[in-house]
């Protein structure tokens, strides 16, 4: 047991993606330790996506490898320990006839097994799931009648239901309105503290994010920053400007009267 | 016993239209989500196909004389369905493009072997449109089974069919063998549509499985009940197109469909009616 503890939560090992001719990353090694919660950021197109989509398996890299917990991806099994939030827009059909509560519960089908059927105490960790995201009035209403911050909390119930150990989100607030975008981030700082839960942030929102995450990763088809929330401030403004090709302030955001 | 049931072909045609009334809309549900409601046409199509060369076969040589052409038509049926999932991956890009290819297939074969056996009776006719007066007892007993078989696999895999009609990605992170799944669901449709076809007839086969969906999907809140809903539409539709087309002397299938859309209206208005009561 001792030995998977040191296993980092994410190991990218020397990746590569190509669509086609385009080279999507290059050489990307990229490491996320168990307990830490990582802000990747990078502008867009940058390959952010797609190494998500490469670290869940859902796409193969052409070269190099990804481990989950000390296991292969290919191998690796224990899908119920991460949770998954994608860009709402591409993946979801808004009139899709299903309740809040019906969405959540799909988080935990992966667990519950094949030819199996949710038992009371899985109904009750839906309830958990919808509470934590403070969705429980809303659990008989059709997912398509939710504001677009309220679906996205619904996503991210269904990512919380099985309770992962490590969880990411790919720009979960595109689309969602500053406020609850706000309080979207206090309650992921919560997920981390109190939850010990290893979280990976994709975002564009270099500011706001520094706010809360320990660690940070630039990409830009290449990592080029990789470290922590400390050494990328002291060094973000050259970073930055390097990176995104003009000169950026990182902007504090501290709306969050401690 | 309603007068309407003393005769035996009559007993059959209902036994049948009740299965069939069940099991289109319960598929339709997760054809319509997954945006496919055209794929049911395609398979019709190949379906008839199908009957066409088994009529065919059967002018030619006496063996097939005495086959039900249905099976030749669920062969037909479950070929195209997975070929259709083949299809698929092969333009990634263009999905939908499996759908007028399987179609244009199946129809380009069927007008073959019709010419092919210079033109058929009122056989074929009664598969075009259906016809209750044709449902023999062999057609029950083989409906009875697809309805045992589409039940079973859809109560045990509901949960996988669910997610994958919601978002494949997601079905695919929690460990679901999305292209398995896929593929049987893809054949039960097929075996689906060759079992109703009698009743409804080849051309009116995709109404049973998406209009009902339609109805109720304007109404129902939740999954659960859109199909529920679908199932209640498409019985009442059937139950009462069989006795008009009986009473009425009219062709099933068109009946079971002109209630079909009576059923969709009324749900569009009901609709209508409570939104705008909402915001007034």
């Amino acid at each position: 047991m001792e030995k998977k503890l040191n296993n980092p939560a994410i190991f990218v090992d020397d990746l590569s993606f190509h669509y086609g001719e385009k080279n999507v990353l290059e050489h990307v090694t990229m490491e996320v330790k168990q307990g830490s919660f990582l802000g990747l950021v990078g502008p867009n197109g940058s390959g952010k996506s797609t190494l998500i989509k490469c670290i869940l398996g859902l796409l193969k890299p052409q070269q190099g490898s990804v481990s989950l917990f000390g296991e292969k991806v290919q191998k690796f099994h224990q899908w119920d320990k991460v949770g998954y939030v994608s860009q709402k827009a591409n993946s979801f059909n808004t009139a899709f006839p299903a309740t809040a509560f019906e969405v959540v519960s799909m988080g935990l089908f992966g667990k519950v097994g094949l030819f199996r059927f949710l038992k009371s105490s899985d109904k009750e960790k839906v309830w958990s799931a919808l509470k934590a995201v403070n969705m429980k009035d809303f659990a008989s209403r059709n997912i398509g009648e939710l504001s677009g911050g309220q679906q996205q909390r619904i996503f991210i119930a269904r990512a919380l239901v099985s309770e992962p150990e490590l969880l990411i989100l790919d720009e979960p607030t595109v689309g969602v309105d500053v406020e609850s975008s706000e309080s979207f981030y206090k309650m992921l700082k919560d997920l981390h503290r109190e939850k010990k839960m290893t979280l990976v942030l994709v975002t564009h929102d270099v500011g706001v994010m520094t706010n809360y995450v320990t660690d940070v990763a630039c990409l830009n088809k290449q990592i080029h920053f990789h470290g922590n929330t400390k050494e990328f401030e002291e060094s973000s403004s050259e970073n930055m400007s390097a990176f995104y090709g003009h000169h950026v302030h990182v902007i504090h955001h501290d709306h969050d009267h401690k | 016993m309603l007068p309407f049931l003393k005769y035996e072909f009559l007993q059959n045609a209902f036994l049948t239209g009740i299965m069939v009334g069940l099991l289109a809309p319960i598929l339709g549900v997760f054809i319509v989500v997954r945006r496919q409601a055209l794929i049911a046409d395609a398979l019709s199509h190949i379906t008839l196909a199908g009957i066409a060369a088994n009529l065919l076969l059967a002018k030619w040589f006496a063996l097939f004389a005495g086959a039900n052409p249905i099976y030749m038509g669920m062969a037909f049926s479950v070929g195209g369905a997975v070929f259709i999932e083949q299809l698929r991956k092969v333009y990634k890009h263009y999905e939908e493009l499996a759908i007028p290819i399987i179609m244009s297939a199946g129809i380009g074969l069927s007008v073959i072997f019709i010419s092919m056996a210079d033109g058929f009776n009122t056989d074929l006719f009664n598969y075009l449109f259906g016809s209750i007066i044709a449902v023999k007892q062999s057609d029950v007993w083989t409906v009875l089974a697809i309805l045992v078989v589409v039940l079973l696999f859809v109560f045990f895999m509901y949960k996988e069919l669910f997610v994958l009609s919601f978002d494949e990605e997601q079905g695919k992170l929690s460990g679901i063998r999305s292209n398995w799944i896929l593929i049987a669901f893809m054949a039960i449709t097929a075996l689906v549509i060759a079992a109703s076809m009698k009743i409804v007839g080849i051309l009116l086969v995709s109404s049973l499985m998406t209009l009902p969906v339609a109805a109720s999907i304007r109404i129902a809140t939740g999954f659960k009940q859109t199909i529920w809903l679908s199932v209640l539409f498409g019985e009442t539709a059937v139950i009462a197109g069989m006795f008009l087309s009986y009473y009425l002397d009219l062709a099933s299938g068109g009946t079971i469909v002109v209630c079909l859309i009576i059923i969709l209206s009324f749900s569009i208005l009901y609709k209508k009616l409570m939104s705008s009561r909402k915001a007034g």
